[in-house]
């Protein structure tokens, strides 16, 4: 093997062709909206639109981690919700912030844990589990607070540093995103137990014929994202101030939308944390972009479903051409 | 063969491309009425593309298909239908949910403009297409069947279309030579009626014994068609690899086998009752029997990929204690599935990924992080000692050939150095070359003292390959065979259900 040539698997190992391709497309878009929109390349704008994103795409590294293992969670929105709306209550009731946000995360690792058990131990879908646990996980947050946000004005500024503070010029919530990201990326490319996840997702019977403890896998990773759910729910409370019992509603579709741009499969096996943080960044960008453009927000909707539906049909030929090429 | 009445079907010259890759270059096939004309060569040399072409799947580039003489153009599998031709696809592809009844009459309720679908008329239309071959219950959904059941499911609908050309392909790969026995029979009561059969087959031995000519193709080019009189099932082989094959099977165990390595007492679960045997040091054991007798089940479940065995399972005279198949592996016992794709390999995983798989521990440093490089190089050592036909270890296995994916599932038990190798149909669906390499593989295996077992429906195999074979029936072993006493026949006797009787009457010739 020259030194070329192990560079350029380097490079595409980081950098797949999905990864680059996603790279480029907002790279276009950033430079034609820093032209149509005085207001886009400001520091202002800029802050705003990664503190959007940011929180989200802690929630779309489980989601993708989950679809890779060939899972799902419709769950996610409702459970973030909880989690805040837990912690909230605890404070509320006199528990220090900090442990009642572990309290409310743990809690939301709980449905993790029971939606799992369903899953693999019971042997239902994925979907279908996950949906029941979305209204419970619903309802239990309008239950806990009669439907009102909860105000939750004596949060420590400590507290509330991990929502709206800076470290330097860098908001935290970046920070905690980064490091999430870049964490998860490393563990799912390189380590062993997160190989585990691809195995199973690409072919469940395979991984048990390799001695893959498959439920597990599938258990732990159903676990993982809804505890995810709750870091990010915990998050948005200390930026809010507050407790909101309807909070997330259509998170699913933006979180599984962004990790299938970003090239997960629902049929599992495939997908990269890489390719799913992009794809919520194009989203994202689309939606600030068509607000600053004055374009009126149903059309918002409408375009991001297109966006996805490009990226799957762009997919779906791909595959067709490598599959007719006869080499992946 | 000169006969006045011009070929029930000619292929001349026939070619076709994929892009830059050439299937076909002159494909040539006559299939006379009332004849079963085999057609042979290894995977990639064009047969499944031009029978495609004669289903009106894929249009051909050039070249000319003629009936009855009459030039037709053959533009989708409808045509091809309404023309008489009817085709056994290789792969199953049967409405799960849905009863057999319904799947066997699909192309029919698809054409019918008037009828609802039909109650009892269907099933009982079914039930007489299928009683020749098999007892299938009609109102069962086929989802239920066994693959063999499924296939025989796949012949009868193709028998209810009123074909004048049937292709079958590779219609025995899941049968048991039993059921494989009922469908020639039906073949020759077919060609008997007039109708031209062309029958695909890796299987020397069923062409040979049941089709009057063979035609053989290598790289999309046709090299030979004879009469199966004139000719040796060795000229056959050697055409379709393209050079002199010295023998199908590897020399067997020369002298007295060593230790036993491997032992199993009393196994016992739901399909299979007080199941012993041992495993020794340089042989190869094989496990005859008919398809749903128990084989695979007695390895699954020795291996505790499915099931609940009792038993004893000793490794090296140490009993073991095995909870599942992780354990398995831990000690050295695996177990190649019969069934490729759906469980043996990862198809859209690169090939040092699916090798890895059963123990990543090997290519991982510490805190549990893969090394890729050692992934690769681990991939590409037991690829070569395999002879893994790859350009790169890093391309998805689907991209490989049949026999190369069953190498790389291969390879995927052997980066744990097992001890212990239990391999279900090792050759299913694997040309005669790559067929061969293997058989070598587990002959080297067997000698550098692992202990190799294999399961096999394909009688030859186990006669060629095995040093001694077992025999199960109904879940239990009613005979073990060696040396002479390692034929057809003694294998179909103790194979078939109520041998027991059999193996009595047997044990007396077989001292």
């Amino acid at each position: 093997m020259t030194s070329t040539t192990q560079d350029r698997s380097l490079l595409s190992r980081l950098f797949g062709a999905r990864e680059t391709g996603l790279v480029l497309i907002i790279l276009t878009l950033f430079v034609i909206m820093s032209f149509a929109s005085p207001h886009f390349l400001t520091w202002t704008n800029m802050r705003a639109m990664t503190m959007a994103f940011s929180v989200e795409a802690i929630v779309v590294v489980g989601m993708t981690i989950l679809l890779i293992s060939g899972g799902i969670d419709l769950s996610v929105g409702s459970v973030t919700a909880l989690a805040m709306v837990i912690a909230g209550l605890l404070f509320l009731n006199g528990v220090d912030p900090w442990i009642a946000s572990l309290i409310a995360i743990a809690a939301c690792a709980g449905i993790g844990a029971i939606m799992g058990f369903f899953v693999t131990y019971v042997g239902l879908h994925h979907f279908i589990v996950t949906l029941a646990a979305m209204v419970i996980a619903r309802g239990l947050c309008l239950l806990g607070t009669g439907g009102r946000p909860l105000g939750l004005f004596e949060l420590p500024e400590s507290f509330k540093w991990i929502g709206i503070g800076s470290i330097g010029v860098i908001p935290v919530a970046i920070v905690i995103f980064v490091v999430v990201v870049v964490v998860f990326d490393f563990l799912l490319r390189r380590t062993t137990a997160f190989r585990l996840v691809y195995y199973t997702g690409s072919n469940e019977k395979a991984a048990a014929y390799s001695g893959i403890r498959t439920k597990r896998v599938i258990f732990l990773t159903t676990v993982l994202c809804s505890t995810l759910c709750g870091v990010a729910g915990i998050i948005y409370m200390a930026r809010f101030g507050s407790a909101q019992p309807t909070f997330g509603v259509g998170m699913e579709l933006n979180v599984i939308a962004a990790a299938v741009i970003g090239g997960a499969s629902l049929s599992g096996g495939k997908g990269t944390i890489f390719g799913a943080i992009l794809g919520a960044i194009l989203l994202s960008l689309v939606s600030s972009s068509l607000a600053l453009l004055n374009v009126s927000v149903y059309w918002q909707d409408i375009i991001r479903g297109s966006i996805l539906l490009a990226a799957v049909t762009f997919d779906h030929y791909l595959v067709k051409r490598q599959a007719a090429g006869g080499r992946a | 063969m000169t006969e006045k009445r011009p070929p029930l079907l000619q292929l001349t010259d026939i070619a076709k491309s994929f892009g830059a890759v050439h299937a076909l270059r002159s494909g040539q096939l006559e299939l006379q009425a009332g004849e079963i004309h085999a057609l042979a060569g290894e995977n990639g040399a064009g047969k499944s593309t031009l029978m495609n072409i004669i289903d009106g799947i894929l249009q051909p580039d050039s070249g000319t298909i003629r009936i009855d003489g009459q030039p037709v153009q053959i533009d989708g599998p409808a045509t091809a239908q309404r023309l008489g031709i009817g085709f056994v696809h290789q792969e199953i592809a049967l409405c799960a949910d849905i009863s057999v009844a319904e799947n066997i009459f699909m192309a029919q309720t698809a054409r019918s403009r008037s009828r609802l679908m039909g109650g009892p008329d269907l099933i009982a239309r079914a039930a007489e297409v299928l009683a020749p071959l098999a007892d299938i219950d009609p109102r069962i959904p086929a989802g239920r069947l066994s693959i063999s059941q499924q296939q025989l499911v796949e012949i009868a609908k193709a028998l209810t279309l009123d074909c004048r050309i049937l292709i079958l392909d590779e219609p025995t790969a899941a049968l048991t030579d039993h059921e494989a026995q009922k469908l020639f029979s039906i073949m020759r009561e077919l060609v008997a009626r007039g109708i031209g059969i062309i029958y695909i087959s890796h299987r020397m031995a069923e062409i040979f014994q049941n089709c009057d000519r063979v035609t053989v193709m290598r790289d999309g080019q046709h090299i030979r068609t004879d009469r199966t009189a004139d000719i040796t099932p060795a000229d056959v082989v050697n055409a379709m690899v393209g050079r002199q094959l010295d023998a199908l099977y590897p020399p067997k165990l020369a002298g007295p086998r060593g230790p036993e390595i491997f032992s199993a007492t009393g196994l016992t679960d739901k399909r299979y009752r007080d199941v012993s045997f041992s495993v020794h040091k340089g042989e190869i054991l094989g496990f005859a029997g008919l398809i749903g007798a128990g084989r695979s089940e007695i390895a699954r479940g020795v291996t505790r990929l499915e099931g609940n065995a009792r038993g004893q399972v000793r490794l090296h005279g140490a009993e073991l204690t095995l909870r599942d198949y992780a354990d398995c592996i831990a000690q050295g016992i695996v177990y190649l599935s019969e069934d490729r794709k759906g469980d043996g390999v990862f198809l859209d995983m690169a090939i040092a990924a699916n090798i890895a798989a059963l123990d990543l521990s090997r290519v991982a440093g510490k805190g549990g992080v893969i090394d890729t490089a050692r992934e690769t190089a681990q991939a590409q050592r037991i690829g070569e000692s395999l002879r893994l036909k790859a350009a790169s270890m890093a391309h998805r296995v689907s991209s490989l050939s049949g026999g190369n994916q069953q190498k790389v599932a291969l390879a995927k038990l052997l980066a744990v150095e097992p001890k212990v190798i239990f391999l279900d149909e090792p050759t299913r669906g694997v040309d005669v070359g790559a067929k061969a390499e293997i058989h070598s593989i587990l002959r080297g295996l067997a000698e550098s003292g692992v202990g190799v077992v294999v399961i096999s429906s394909e009688m030859p195999e186990l006669i060629g390959l095995c040093d001694r074979v077992l025999v199960v029936s109904e879940g239990r072993i009613t005979g073990e065979l060696a040396g002479p006493t390692l034929t057809e026949t003694n294998i179909m006797t103790l194979a078939a259900p109520g041998a027991i009787a059999g193996a009595m009457a047997l044990s007396g010739t077989m001292q």
